[in-house]
């Protein structure tokens, strides 16, 4: 009977702590965002932040942008060829990219640049009583730390996409058009064609909704990493994976909304 | 209010009552009774784990107790909102255990931090108040240092101009000491008392750096158990002969070495 009643107590008590911790992680998005609009504005810290996450991430998502177009172009244009369609390459790649590949692929690397230094450099600040000590100033460590990142994600990441998505469908053209001898004009063509401002404004909304999902998570795992060093590299870990399965996650769920 | 205001001015800068606080099944605050006294320095010693770290965390607002009530100048903070509450802060300067600098700012930033986040002061004004100060602490011509460069000692006296640039009227010293040399202990220790006296400061400090720190301290509070066993000046609490204190003083070199362990 006891140990019926033990279970029972433990189920609950997992239940409750999952509960609990649920409400911790959206409280601190609330919280954050509520920082956001609410004096003193931190808008110097935002644009650094933009610096960080955004601007210096542009090489690497350009030059993941070239390689993702050129292998889009190199596969499109032999797929293609066998229906004898090379015409609509540039359509394909460009709607696979703007729709799908940017907004995802961008996130995931600035999730692994970007993201995980983040959750690194939160996580060793709460170590350190870098953040208490925020606290005692009386600055809100919300507003001063995670606040402008927050806002930085999701301004940066929907301007990342787009630099991705332009490069991706240069890198195609390279491919298609001038390795393979598909017809340039009717690459740049079909694009101009068959593009809407609905496809665009998909990928974009994606792209920021990955903005605000990536800089919760990896600002929320580092925020709250145990403090010692095991406790930080977790935290980073976490942060990474977590930030990933959800852009996919949430990729399918928009996509279906958004379609 | 004018009762308020009477007491705000008393001998007692922060008082503290049945202050209990439980961590899961632990209960590491059982019941804390202490006053501090305005102008005075008073240190908490006790063994690791004892609970004065976190009942310094209660003074300083980052926890908030389960019940008990906490009076600074006249004001129950236990029953404020956390909106308030920053409002108390300001009359705090807080030096914690590893300086806490910010290691992505130079000294000078670090140490001017407070005053950029939360006044209205004009640059220059700023920067020669940040000199003035580090002067004090002794660390002229580090301005443009990084933490990351200084000594373990040097940081701690960074740390400590910036608890002090907001001209705190409580000082809170989270272990001061811990990691220094028994050469740079004293002469913390002496920039405390210095500090202290110059500026008429209530400190508060937590320490386990028995017996040096009852050289520099008017009061000292032995806690043990999650409450205060002896609270007196350092002659009444070694006169006091308490059995438990007494292993307390002989097994604290066993205590650094599970300190150590612990890290």
């Amino acid at each position: 009977m006891s140990t019926i009643v033990e279970m029972i107590e433990r189920l609950g008590a997992l239940v409750i702590d999952n509960v609990i911790a649920l409400g911790n992680f959206v409280l601190f998005l609330v919280t954050a965002l509520w920082c956001a609009v609410t004096p003193p504005y931190k808008l110097r810290l935002t644009i650094r932040q933009m610096r960080t996450i955004g601007a210096e991430s542009i090489v690497l998502v350009a030059l993941i942008g070239a390689f993702t177009g050129m292998v889009l172009g190199l596969q499109g244009y032999n797929t293609l060829r066998r229906f004898g369609s090379e015409g609509a390459l540039g359509t394909v790649v460009a709607l696979v990219l703007v729709r799908e590949l940017g907004p995802v692929l961008a996130a995931l690397m600035v999730t692994a640049r970007a993201g995980s230094a983040m959750a690194a450099e939160l996580g060793s600040m709460q170590a350190t009583e870098q953040v208490d000590a925020l606290a005692v100033m009386a600055i809100n460590p919300i507003q001063y730390l995670v606040s402008p990142r927050v806002i930085a994600g999701i301004i940066s990441f929907p301007l990342l996409t787009s630099i991705f998505d332009v490069i991706g469908i240069w890198g195609g053209y390279l491919i298609g058009v001038g390795l393979m001898g598909a017809p340039g004009g009717s690459y740049l063509n079909g694009i101009a064609q068959n593009m809407s401002g609905h496809d665009i404004m998909s990928g974009l909304y994606k792209a920021l909704v990955f903005g605000l999902v990536v800089m919760w998570v990896c600002c929320y795992k580092g925020y709250h990493a145990q403090r010692m060093a095991t406790g930080v590299s977790r935290a980073t870990t976490e942060a990474v994976v977590l930030s990933s399965v959800l852009i996919l996650a949430w990729d399918y769920f928009l996509t279906s909304i958004l379609l | 209010m004018a009762a308020v205001e009477q007491n705000g001015n008393g001998p007692v800068a922060i008082e503290v009552r049945a202050l209990r606080h439980r961590f899961g099944s632990q209960q590491v605050l059982n019941g804390v009774d202490l006053d501090f006294l305005r102008g005075h320095i008073t240190t908490i010693v006790g063994p690791s784990g004892c609970g004065k770290t976190v009942l310094l965390k209660h003074l300083n607002l980052l926890l908030r107790a389960d019940s008990g009530k906490i009076v600074i100048d006249g004001v129950d903070v236990t029953r404020l909102r956390s909106s308030a509450l920053d409002e108390v802060r300001k009359e705090f300067g807080m030096l914690f255990q590893a300086g806490a600098l910010f290691d992505s700012m130079t000294v000078f930033d670090n140490v001017a931090f407070p005053l950029v986040e939360s006044t209205r002061m004009e640059r220059e004004e700023i920067a020669v108040k940040v000199r003035e100060m580090l002067a004090n602490v002794g660390l002229e011509g580090m301005e443009n240092k990084f933490p990351s460069e200084l000594s373990g000692g040097m940081q701690k006296r960074a740390a400590l101009a910036r608890a002090l640039i907001r001209n705190p009227k409580i000082l809170m010293l989270d272990e001061p000491t811990t990691g220094l040399d028994p050469t740079r202990t004293g002469s913390i220790h002496a920039l405390v008392r210095h500090t202290q006296q110059r500026f008429g400061l209530t400190v508060v400090m937590v320490s386990h750096d028995v017996p040096a720190v009852f050289e520099i301290s008017d009061r000292v509070a032995f806690m043990h158990e999650g409450r205060m066993r002896i609270t007196g000046t350092p002659a009444e609490v070694t006169a006091a002969n308490d059995e438990v204190f007494n292993r307390f003083l002989a097994g604290r070199a066993a205590g650094d070495e599970r300190d150590a362990a612990a890290l």
